[in-house]
């Protein structure tokens, strides 16, 4: 089993307080997470990746338990090695896009220099096709670029899953159909497994083999091909 | 004039002092009161700015019910150590340390308040321990308004004269600052010391204070 989530969650909006529980099970590589903002998609992912602590339940990806509150198993977002994908992409703005990417490969407490050298960083670049822009800052580049140095930066700590907050919603209309392509050949290539989080349709027929339904916090459909999400 | 620069140089070491040690304090409980949300915050907020509203002779009595040889700190230290806190350098120090710290906690916090919490989860995500996030991206995307906090607050313990004086005293030589010494001089009737002691103090505060205007958050545009 791939995913392997069921958790519950009390989320406190000012003075209104909402449950979320969710629960699915897939052995899809693709999975997507579907449904409309408020809905606790980006909740449920930070949940999985360790950001946001759940109050009871599990969550188990790729046969790694990662949160279990009956056998107290909570990793830090440090331990799970899950790469992630933040909506407006979170680059470092004081690091150039080369020092981005590299930013996992230094543990210390400084960051890799400018000029750093460094075969699988050059990879990264090179797949990306980032290197006219590998010495700027993320301010000087286009959205399409910073995607993929976000998914750049995140795939260098060798992740044992993707994790994408609506990977395309930062990004003009154009150019996500070809973003999509782009992800889905990388994610094909690389064989991880992927868990995205959308509400548009066109992300669904691109890049989904199973899609979860997601309403008010609940899972409101069973797992289903991405064909059910047209009607 | 001899007496002046001994004078400048006992200012400029409590001064430092004070800003070192604020720069360890101000700055980890400023980054602690940006980031932690817990009840009873803001009013943790408006005691440790206090210091900053609240006439430095009521400052300085408090210290002296602290640190004096009957106070709680100062007794125990007399007893464990041996040290008499009150009228030495040390003292002018803590002085110093107490006026200014609101000066670095506010700025430090506000600057932290600016960094967005997700690039330090983005840090996170990629492996990186708590305190290498502060190091390489809190505290880097904080550090100009954190510096000019500094500043300040070093221009502010060169002229600290108020709770100094209660604590400290007025030795010259050990424990007499410029500010002090000015007021000692004026006192005397000694104008000409006056003059240069005003001339000399009115020289370093002008240079902190436009060096902090440099670092002022928000008048650079982003490094290129």
């Amino acid at each position: 089993m791939i995913w392997d989530i069921d958790i519950t969650k009390r989320l406190q909006h000012g003075s209104a307080s909402f449950e979320m529980a969710v629960a699915f099970r897939s052995d899809a590589p693709r999975l997507v997470l579907f449904g409309p903002s408020g809905a606790g998609k980006t909740q449920t992912l930070k949940v999985v990746a360790g950001l946001v602590r759940a109050d009871r339940g599990h969550v188990r990806v790729a046969g790694r338990t990662l949160f279990a509150s009956a056998e107290r198993v909570d990793l830090s977002p440090q331990q799970r090695r899950l790469a992630y994908v933040f909506q407006d992409y979170a680059l470092f703005p004081h690091l150039t896009v080369r020092q981005n990417i590299a930013f996992a490969t230094r543990s210390g407490w400084t960051n890799p220099s400018r000029g750093l050298q460094d075969v699988s960083v050059d990879h990264w670049i090179e797949t990306f096709r980032l290197q006219p822009v590998a010495e700027h800052y993320p301010h000087q580049v286009s959205g399409g670029q910073r995607q993929r140095v976000a998914l750049a930066r995140a795939l260098m700590n060798q992740p044992t899953a993707l994790l994408l907050d609506e990977p395309f919603a930062a990004l003009d209309k154009g150019l996500r159909q070809r973003l999509r392509e782009d992800l889905s050949e990388l994610q094909r290539e690389l064989k991880i497994p992927m868990l995205m989080i959308t509400h548009d349709d066109d992300d669904v027929r691109t890049l989904a083999d199973e899609v979860v339904h997601l309403q008010a916090g609940r899972v409101v459909a069973a797992i289903d091909d991405p064909q059910g999400v047209e009607s | 004039m001899h007496d002046a620069w001994i004078a400048l140089a006992l200012t400029l070491k409590v001064a430092g002092w004070a800003t070192a040690i604020n720069l360890l304090l101000g700055v980890g409980v400023g980054y602690a009161m940006a980031r932690w949300r817990f009840p009873g915050r803001e009013l943790v907020d408006a005691v440790l700015t206090l210091p900053m509203v609240m006439p430095p002779t009521v400052l300085g009595y408090y210290m002296l019910v602290l640190i004096g040889t009957q106070g709680p700190i100062g007794a125990w230290l007399l007893q464990h150590f041996g040290i008499r806190m009150i009228f030495t350098w040390q003292a002018a120090v803590i002085a110093a340390t107490v006026v200014s710290f609101p000066l670095v906690f506010k700025s430090a916090r506000a600057a932290f308040e600016t960094v967005d919490p997700q690039l330090e989860d983005a840090a996170r995500l990629l492996g990186i321990g708590e305190f290498a996030v502060f190091f390489r991206v809190s505290l880097p995307l904080a550090w100009r308004g954190v510096l000019a906090g500094l500043l300040l607050s070093f221009a502010r313990a060169l002229g600290e004269f108020g709770a100094t004086l209660m604590v400290a005293g007025s030795i010259p030589g050990k424990t007499q600052t410029l500010s002090i010494a000015v007021y000692e001089a004026v006192q005397a009737g000694q104008d000409d010391t006056a003059n240069f002691l005003v001339a000399v103090t009115s020289l370093v505060c002008v240079s902190v204070l436009l060096s902090a205007g440099r670092l002022v958050p928000g008048r650079v545009a982003p490094r290129l």
